[in-house]
């Protein structure tokens, strides 16, 4: 729960307010949607490539698209250029999976000089923790409640 | 000697033998490079991890104002420093390489003024015949601890700052012969203020309330009128704490010139550098202050300073425990003895 400000406090929120550079929603808006909309645009030629070119379907192409956009994102990652792309996008590279994928890697480039263990594999996960755990949680719920639904009839 | 509540008036003035400073790639490419005594290409600086990186900024800063004051680092009685880093061991491990007697200091980016402080206090009251003090940071290595990791895409929003990967250091001695030396002559120690800002990526908004707060007790304490200094620098409030604090000053009825009131986090980058408000971290102050600003008064341009750094005292879990951010800024006066 957020502290409760004093008065003293609230008075130099006011003053802090008209100093403060505001963030510019709208911009960041547009170049996250088309920066992330380019993202998921490769992703989709990445899914064609694997289906015309391989013998994957619809459904299964699907996995190795995942496996190869997070490619990019480890060499993007490792080059140095994805922090940048993410200052300019913020959402918009975030959230597809190359930003998850970004998440995973730079945190195993960060702590390679604390070892493999302790902070490679200790650290890796630490953006990306609360994604796979409340990932894997909802669709265990969301499943529980389409097995029970199924289970009672109604659908 | 103790003047007013929280100040110390340095009577036998303490004489700045030499000074350094030391910084990165990042401020190679900046506005002060030339006032840089050393200049690294990379991050790693030849080290295998970025904190190794950061104690040699720290052994290299102290090592270089020892040599520039003629003397070597078996005459130095203390060495007083310290960083952001957790258990502050890049300035422990650099005092490890040094080996001179040890205080370890902790006032996040304030640090360097409260090594100064404390320096000058020790020579002026024949607690010590010469010290040297110091500050360090790198951005690496900080943001790895504080924030996130340096590869990661996060968006950095315009109000948040750039840690400098630098530092300074500065080498204080007991002299008689003190003409046209530059000596250090008062020192306002700060209170810890809190004003409810939370936002880790608006620390200059959290500090500028302590910046004034010591400000105002310095000229309280030493009776003083802000028009006394030829320049008032803060330490790494940037673009926007810097005005805020000024507007607080005014609000207190000190009528500081704002041509006179600068910061060391403006001065570090130029403007097409992407820092967005500004430089920040221990280093920003000490670096800044030991390499341009005293060189700055050697040639004249100022004769006397008085040094604001600020300190944010938070930690990556205060944050997460949704505590705000309590700061704290030390001054210490610098002039030029006639």
């Amino acid at each position: 729960m957020a502290k409760q400000k004093s008065p003293e406090q609230k008075r130099y929120e006011k003053i802090e307010q008209k100093h403060e550079a505001k963030r510019p929603v709208l911009k960041n808006c547009i170049k996250a949607f088309f920066v992330g909309g380019s993202i998921c645009l490769v992703g989709q030629a990445v899914m064609y490539f694997y289906m015309y070119f391989f013998h994957f379907t619809e459904q299964t192409a699907g996995n190795p698209t995942v496996a190869t956009m997070i490619f990019f994102a480890m060499l993007l990652t490792g080059f140095g250029v994805y922090d940048k792309i993410g200052q300019f996008a913020g959402a918009g590279s975030a959230v597809p999976i190359t930003g998850f994928g970004n998440s995973v890697i730079s945190a195993a480039i960060e702590h390679r000089t604390e070892g493999f263990v302790l902070g490679v594999g200790g650290n890796m996960f630490k953006l990306a923790g609360s994604v796979i755990l409340f990932g894997v949680f909802s669709a265990f719920v969301v499943a529980l409640i389409k097995t029970l639904l199924h289970m009672w009839g109604v659908i | 000697m103790l003047k007013g509540k929280q100040s110390w008036v340095f009577s036998n003035r303490p004489v700045i033998a030499a000074s350094a400073a030391v910084g990165g790639p990042f401020e190679a490419r900046g506005r002060l490079a030339s006032d840089f005594d050393i200049l690294h290409d990379d991050l790693w600086m030849g080290k295998d991890s970025y904190e190794k990186a950061h104690t040699l900024i720290l052994e290299e800063a102290i090592e270089t104002a020892i040599q520039k004051a003629e003397i070597t680092k078996e005459d130095i009685n203390f060495m007083l420093a310290g960083d952001l880093v957790n258990q502050i061991t890049p300035s422990s491990f650099a005092a490890r390489s040094l080996g001179i007697p040890y205080f370890g200091l902790f006032g996040a980016c304030s640090t360097s003024m409260e090594g100064l402080a404390l320096a000058s206090f020790l020579i002026n009251n024949q607690g010590a015949n010469k010290v040297v003090t110091g500050a360090s940071s790198h951005n690496a290595a900080i943001e790895k601890q504080f924030r996130y990791p340096t590869e990661y895409g996060s968006q950095k929003p315009p109000t948040a700052q750039w840690t400098v990967t630098g530092g300074g250091a500065a080498v204080l001695i007991d002299d008689k012969d003190k003409t046209g030396k530059l000596v250090t002559t008062s020192a306002t120690i700060g209170r810890v203020i809190d004003m409810g800002i939370s936002d880790p990526f608006n620390m200059g908004a959290a500090m500028a309330p302590a910046a004034a707060d010591t400000i105002i007790a310095h000229f309280k304490d030493l009776q003083l009128d802000p028009s006394y200094y030829d320049l008032i620098i803060t330490g790494d409030l940037a673009k926007i704490g810097s005005p805020i604090a000024l507007e607080l000053l005014h609000q207190e009825g000190l009528q500081i010139d704002s041509a006179k009131f600068k910061d060391c986090g403006l001065m570090v980058y130029k403007e097409d550098q992407q820092v967005q408000a500004g430089g920040s971290g221990a280093g920003c102050s000490a670096a800044v202050l030991y390499g341009h600003l005293l060189n700055e008064m050697k040639k004249g341009t100022y004769q006397r300073i008085l040094l604001v750094a600020t300190g944010a005292l938070l930690s990556p879990l205060s944050f997460q425990q949704k505590e705000s951010i309590p700061c704290i800024a030390h001054a210490v006066s610098i002039e030029v003895h006639p």
